[in-house]
């Protein structure tokens, strides 16, 4: 028997709430970009669970996810490269102390 | 067969994102985000994508997590010092993620979507590539050019400028 489409889109959701718990909670720059990579995943099953049960004959929500998985390794890059640079600068990449910006 | 592979992949991905919000260590969060990563991958095979698991061991397992892996060591004096790693207002973070979560909940209970019962060709791979150079072209070379630019971009964001001389 082939899995039903809720049961993908339940695991999908719990794995998003568990990224944005891990977003929201963290004073870690790089655990915060974790807690991103997580809910990036989680949009991914429910494009490929959605294209397999509703549209099995085109492959459009694995092309969706492929673009996702595409600029979510270009934001990975680029936010590590600020986040070391950021330590450089200060030795810490705790959240809560960059501050300097704020009004 | 099928829910008991489902159930072993499901224990996998979300075990290991459940390990990456809760350890105290941020080098074994990162392992976790690997296990969790795998457990996808796991997916995409129960899915019929199995091109897409590939690609997600290639790009997250092998590149991503060992991105974020190398970024830990470099910020490894943030790791031995010994501070909580939740921020003051965790509470309400896990009262949003749990009211998000049960709130979705309702969708994938009770809507009716409308399914359908075809089988895929299993030839997707030549379906991804006829779409990727036809209908989907632009996008494609857009992103091409996108991870060209945060390429270089995240070379010069991290790159030493304290010893470069400056003509």
């Amino acid at each position: 028997m082939t899995i039903p489409l809720s049961w993908w889109l339940i695991s999908a959701t719990a794995l998003f709430s568990i990224g944005l718990y891990g977003v929201l909670s963290n004073k870690n720059a790089i655990a915060i970009l974790m807690g991103l990579e997580l809910m990036l995943n989680a949009v991914n099953i429910n494009l490929v669970a959605f294209g397999r049960h509703i549209t099995p004959l085109e492959v459009t929500g694995q092309i969706f996810a492929i673009f996702v998985i595409a600029i979510a390794a270009a934001e990975a890059a680029v936010a590590l490269a600020i986040i070391i640079a950021v330590y450089r600068q200060r030795t810490s990449i705790n959240v809560e102390q960059l501050d300097s910006m704020r009004f | 067969m099928e829910p008991f592979v489902f159930f072993i992949f499901s224990i996998l991905t979300l075990g290991g994102a459940l390990g990456v919000v809760t350890t105290k260590n941020l080098y074994y969060a990162a392992l976790f985000l690997i296990m969790s990563f795998s457990g996808m991958a796991g997916y995409f095979v129960l899915l019929d994508a199995g091109f897409l698991a590939a690609v997600q061991i290639v790009v997250y397992v092998g590149a991503i997590a060992v991105l974020i892996l190398f970024a830990i060591m470099l910020s490894r004096k943030v790791m031995t010092r010994n501070e909580p790693l939740l921020n003051r207002q965790w509470g309400l973070g896990l009262a949003t993620a749990a009211i998000f979560f049960f709130v979705m909940l309702a969708v994938p209970l009770n809507v009716k979507w409308p399914l359908s019962n075809e089988v895929s060709s299993g030839n997707e791979l030549v379906q991804l590539g006829l779409a990727f150079l036809g209908s989907y072209v632009i996008p494609f070379e857009v992103v091409s050019i996108l991870l060209l630019v945060a390429l270089i971009g995240a070379i010069i964001l991290a790159r030493d400028t304290s010893d470069v001389e400056v003509e």
